[in-house]
């Protein structure tokens, strides 16, 4: 029995929220007296696998078949579903993210399992199988009791610390019976955004609305995006004008993000615009009306005109930078 | 071509949450439903377009729900759906959804599934992918444009930082956000031919649950904002160091 954790990798490199899961996974395994086994699929060096081990697997099983350098939706399901026969697993953790909907709901269909989708806790196992999640676009949280007998959890990223230790896990190959349905969706093409930061993955955004005024004065959110190394992101009534692009509206109709800073300009804090936000840890608002609904949900709070203010952030920022 | 789209009916979105029952519930009353904006103004109306441009025949709409979900139901029909099914019973878990609309659509002979990429009362988006599983067939989530051609879709999709352009053979079930069509409003003629569209009401049998709700909570209130003057902004820096961490 063991608990088994999907893991994904870009190119070979396996990001920060995978090692988010593994931790909660091992730290699952703990309670519940069992152990960690990640599966990782496709082309990837065997020290990057065994470097899970730092998290807390044990065991990585491997399906080394090139195909599943893209996602294969069906294939990631067949392969995690053997995952878990071969290890008896009783527990299924992924992440909550593009990726992970598109294979946890399938691996749960094939499991019959029971699957909390954005978990936000540690299972409370006093109570049954109990997790905490998100729901009314973070308006409420619900606490979901997992009653099956296999359970699968999606993890919401950015929701635990991640703790690097000692360890490294053990790689073994995993062979899997892939049929022909298994690689049904074809990819034809991929644009991938380069050399920003990626807004679903950075932990400090920036982010400007209306009151920016227009795309012209955007440098300056740009600039102190750059000083922070944060990701820029935008409300949805500046990507409806193209002021920017579409992929950086966040809110209920857009992207839900959960970094540790949130630093909103000119940005007026409409419940839409707050539910695709609200699970920040940090929110500084910059805004020039003292009453805008924003300043109730920030934790910082700059009352004043964006355009003197903005220059004056950025400069402090790289002021604190030399410093530091 | 057969397309069939599951609808949701959810709180409208600016709609404030109040727990009732000791927090086992929450309050509906004088809360305002309306569709799952995903599944209205993307995939019903995206749906609405193929039948336009001729390349569907029938758009038939499903959801979940009791009888109090019929308003919504209309409401698809009067923006130009054909047919409504309304699969009768009570579910917040995705999981059992799925097994009621997978019921419906097993052998109906669908050549599309639409639905939207999340609920917004829920939050899961995973409905759709569970039914793809069911139904053994491919999903593809998150779509911003859908295109038909020849036994085909060619969808745009969301990657992480980035879109991709994929190919799927029908039947599929496809998650649609932003981008895959534009909201409209319903006229006077399509809400009074709604009135004489098929509502069909089915009585599923009861399934095991997997999960349950046993309660909800609502975020704790900001402790408290501190405001910087718009003068200071070492001092908005050195806070963000020193007592938020951030870097
Ligand atoms: C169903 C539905 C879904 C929606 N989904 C989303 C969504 O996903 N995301 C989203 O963002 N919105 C969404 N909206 C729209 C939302 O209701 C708001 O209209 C929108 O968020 C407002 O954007 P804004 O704050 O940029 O603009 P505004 O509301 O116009 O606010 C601009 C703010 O800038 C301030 N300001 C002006 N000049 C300056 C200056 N010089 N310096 C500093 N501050 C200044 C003003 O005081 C004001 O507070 C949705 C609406 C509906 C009905
Ligand atoms: N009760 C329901 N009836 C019909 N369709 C639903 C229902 N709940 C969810 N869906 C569909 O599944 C999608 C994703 O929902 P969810 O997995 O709950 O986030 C929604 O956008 C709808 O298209």
């Amino acid at each position: 029995m063991s608990v088994i954790v999907l893991v994904e990798h870009t190119g070979g490199i396996i990001k920060k929220k995978n090692f988010e899961a593994v931790q909660y996974a091992s730290r699952i395994a703990e309670n519940t007296g069992t152990t960690v086994t990640t599966l990782v699929l496709g082309t990837i060096a065997v020290s990057e696998m065994e470097s899970l081990g730092e998290y807390g697997a044990q065991k990585v099983l491997h399906v080394a078949d090139g195909r599943l350098d893209e996602l294969h939706a069906r294939a990631y399901a067949s392969a995690l579903f053997t995952a878990a026969q071969k290890e008896n697993a009783k527990i299924i953790v992924t992440l909550h993210d593009i990726n992970g909907r598109a294979v946890a709901p399938r691996v749960a269909v094939k499991l019959k399992a029971g699957l909390v989708a954005g978990a936000l806790s540690y299972p409370d196992l006093e109570n049954g199988f109990v997790i905490k999640k998100a729901v009314f676009s973070g308006k409420a949280f619900a606490f979901v009791n997992i009653v099956s007998d296999v359970k699968v959890i999606m993890l919401m990223a950015n929701s635990f610390p991640v703790i690097k230790g000692d360890g490294k896990a053990v790689v073994e190959k995993l062979e899997v019976n892939f049929s022909d349905k298994d690689f049904g969706v074809k990819v034809k093409q991929v644009n991938k955004v380069t050399g920003e930061v990626l807004l679903s993955d950075a932990d400090l955004v920036v982010s400007g609305g209306r009151g920016m005024k227009g795309p012209e004065n955007w440098g300056l959110i740009e600039n102190l995006a750059k000083e922070l190394g944060a990701a820029t992101a935008c409300s949805r009534p500046v990507s409806d004008a193209d002021w920017r692009p579409h992929h950086e509206h966040v809110g209920q109709t857009g992207g839900t993000i959960r970094p540790n800073l949130y630093i909103a300009v000119g940005i007026s804090g409409a419940i839409q615009h707050l539910a695709g936000v609200n699970g920040s840890k940090n929110i500084v608002v910059i805004n020039k009306d003292p009453e805008a609904p924003f300043f109730k949900a920030a934790n910082y709070g700059v009352v004043g005109d964006a355009m003197e203010i903005l220059p004056k952030l950025t400069e402090a920022v790289r002021k604190f930078k030399q410093q530091h | 071509m057969k397309i069939l789209v599951c609808i949701s009916q959810v709180p409208d979105t600016s709609t404030k949450i109040i727990l009732k029952d000791n927090n086992t519930a929450f309050n509906s009353s004088g809360v305002t439903f309306v569709i799952n904006p995903y599944d209205e103004w993307y995939a019903l109306i995206r749906a609405l377009e193929l039948k336009e441009s001729g390349i569907a025949t029938d758009v038939h709409l499903i959801t979940v729900g009791r009888a109090d979900v019929e308003p919504i139901i209309r409401k698809g029909l009067a923006l130009g759906g054909d047919e409504a099914i309304r699969i009768d019973a009570d579910s917040n878990d995705p999981y059992e959804t799925a097994n009621y609309i997978a019921g419906y659509a097993r052998g109906a002979g669908y050549d599309l599934i639409l639905c939207g990429k999340e609920s917004i009362d829920y939050n899961n988006g995973t409905t759709g992918a569970m039914l793809a599983e069911l139904l053994d067939i491919d999903y593809i989530g998150f779509a911003a444009d859908i295109q038909i051609e020849a036994g085909s879709a060619i969808v745009t999709r969301e990657i992480e930082g980035g879109e991709e352009v994929d190919t799927v053979n029908l039947p599929a079930v496809i998650s649609c956000q932003k981008g895959v069509a534009e909201a409209r409003i319903p006229n006077m003629r399509g809400i009074m031919a709604a009135r004489t569209r098929p509502l069909k009401v089915i009585t599923p049998s009861a399934l095991t649950p997997v999960t349950a709700i046993l309660s909800y909570e609502l975020p704790p209130a900001k402790a408290g904002i501190k405001l910087v003057s718009s003068d200071n902004m070492d001092e908005l820096v050195e806070l963000l160091h020193s007592e938020a961490k951030v870097f």
